[in-house]
């Protein structure tokens, strides 16, 4: 009798730990499959700074961890994940490095930092919803872009502001260093700038602030982690082009990224991407956008 | 460079923002500042134990962690200060203060005034208790004793440290720049993000702040001249 028992409880034991497995198995699967292309890095060409990331085969890659949808780490993630994220993926997997290895180090990079970490040569690429601008091309290598946004509002549900236009002269919260600070101001709004997109958005959740504004990719993955309290509201007042950042030393990874990138949207890598990561709020896969040509 | 000469209202708004803060806090902090010292001095036993408690408890308290109370921490237990905006909104149909520089001015104070308190009660004690002691001889009260003998005395022996602990306020605003206020430090990230000539720029805001320093030191210089007594 006690013999049976204890088999039981051991099939029980193994039964329930194929389970977990199994749920291991199936958490892997949440990016796309991005493997590591041993090939494209033989092409590179020598010299060329690409060529030495692949030869070194390790990487650091600047992104957000708090912008859900496009890069986000959470307290029990090894990784951040994110549409930014995935593009990243295709990137590295281009050098010959395994996206999924420790090979990649992804660097947290606020909005303040990107400029800095790139020009002090701390990160390889940045990929953190990094709108391209002429201010900002002036002084590091901007390639894409790979995405387009706009900027609108986030507020608290029932608020009664419905546009842009009821925050004019109202207090607005975003974070330093980007460029929907200036947007904002530009609206007539009072910019307030926090370091991180978390802290501005419990500003808004709390109270303390009417609104929060910057890209709307952004604000559709806090509105979707908070549908009881927060909406966006209003028509995108900019157009922000993503693109991807490069040190302003190595002009030559401009053509390179904008291959791979191109690459990607021909093959429907950047489709799955976006299906992966921000499509998966409901949003519609948009057409992928139109490059700007590398000055050579 | 040109980036920031073509802005330059943008650095006048931000230095005008830093000073703002500095006189509201400044003002603020002496109003709560000189009570408080004469509570830590007073003869009734419960205000002392409350000044020293306040004091030892925010002056040990680092300002950022000051900041992050009063901006993060009070707006999660609904005390947000948009009542000051809406009263505004009422009485003059626009909003002067808001409420984040409310909020940055009211961190700003509740820290600087122990220091403010500590620095006059420095003073108060550099006045021999014998003084204190005449003035009771002739028949003055508490209150007498120390607006009439003691404190005429004792400010002027607080006008050094006071000097230096409303610098370091002139400072401490540039913290204010993480918690949404652009004033003078988060202008200076702002150019510096846009140009490559960080050093020129940073040089510049520096220049400013140090000017602005030496504004608040030859003022106390003058006080000092004009306090100062033969002994």
């Amino acid at each position: 009798m006690r013999f049976t028992r204890t088999r039981a409880t051991l099939v029980c034991a193994s039964l329930l730990l194929t389970l977990a497995a199994c749920g291991d198995a199936g958490s892997d699967d949440e990016g796309s499959d991005v493997s590591a292309d041993t090939d494209a890095a033989s092409e590179l060409e020598d010299g060329t700074r690409m060529k030495e990331i692949a030869d070194d085969g390790k990487i650091v890659i600047g992104v957000k961890y708090d912008q859900p949808g496009l890069g986000f780490k959470g307290a029990t993630d090894d990784v951040p994940s994110g549409f930014d994220v995935e593009i990243a993926k295709i990137l590295v997997s281009k050098l010959g490095i395994d996206p999924e290895s420790d090979n990649v180090e992804w660097k947290e990079t606020i909005s303040d930092n990107r400029e800095p970490f790139l020009k002090s040569g701390e990160v390889d690429l940045v990929l953190a919803s990094y709108s391209i601008t002429d201010e900002r091309r002036a002084e590091v290598g901007q390639a894409g872009p790979y995405f387009l946004t706009g900027q609108q509002v986030l507020v608290k549900k029932d608020s009664g502001i419905s546009s842009v236009d009821d925050l004019k002269g109202k207090e607005v919260c975003s974070v330093t260093g980007s460029t929907s600070i200036d947007n904002a101001e530009a609206e007539g709004m009072k910019p307030r700038g926090f370091d991180t997109y978390s802290e501005c958005r419990d500003q808004v959740l709390d109270g303390a602030i009417d609104a929060m504004t910057t890209d709307g990719s952004i604000l559709l993955g806090y509105a979707a982690l908070n549908p009881d309290d927060l909406e966006v509201v209003g028509e995108p007042f900019s157009e922000e082009r993503i693109g991807v950042g490069y040190s302003p030393e190595s002009p030559e990874m401009c053509q390179w990224i904008t291959d791979t990138l191109q690459e990607s949207m021909d093959n429907g890598d950047w489709a799955k991407a976006f299906e992966a990561t921000l499509g998966k709020s409901g949003a519609e896969t948009p057409e992928p956008p139109q490059m700007d040509p590398c000055k050579s | 460079m040109d980036d920031v000469w073509n802005n330059f209202d943008l650095v006048v708004r931000a230095f005008g923002m830093t000073v703002g803060l500095f006189l509201a806090a400044g003002i603020a902090s002496l109003a709560v500042g000189l009570p408080l010292a004469a509570m830590r001095v007073g003869p009734v036993a419960v205000m002392r134990r409350a000044a020293a408690t306040y004091v030892t408890l925010v002056r040990n308290t680092p300002l950022l962690m000051v900041f992050i109370f009063v901006v993060i921490a009070l707006p999660r237990i609904d005390i947000t200060f948009k009542s000051i905006e809406s009263f505004q909104e009422d009485a003059f149909g626009q909003v002067f203060i808001s409420a984040y520089f409310f909020r940055a001015t009211l961190a700003l104070s509740l820290y600087t005034s122990t220091f403010v308190c500590e620095a006059v009660r420095s003073g108060i004690n550099s006045v021999p208790l014998g003084q204190a002691e005449a003035a009771r001889a002739v028949g003055l009260t508490f209150g007498g004793t120390m607006t009439q003998v003691v404190l005429p005395q004792a400010l002027r022996a607080t006008v050094p440290p006071l000097t230096s602990v409303l610098i370091a306020l002139l400072k401490n605003t540039s913290v204010a720049a993480a918690f949404g206020i652009i004033e003078a430090a988060a202008r200076m990230k702002y150019f510096n993000n846009r140009t490559t000539e960080d050093v020129q720029v940073f040089l510049l805001f520096a220049l400013v702040y140090v000017l602005l320093v030496e504004v608040v030191s030859a003022a106390s210089l003058v006080l000092e001249r004009r306090w100062k007594a033969a002994r």
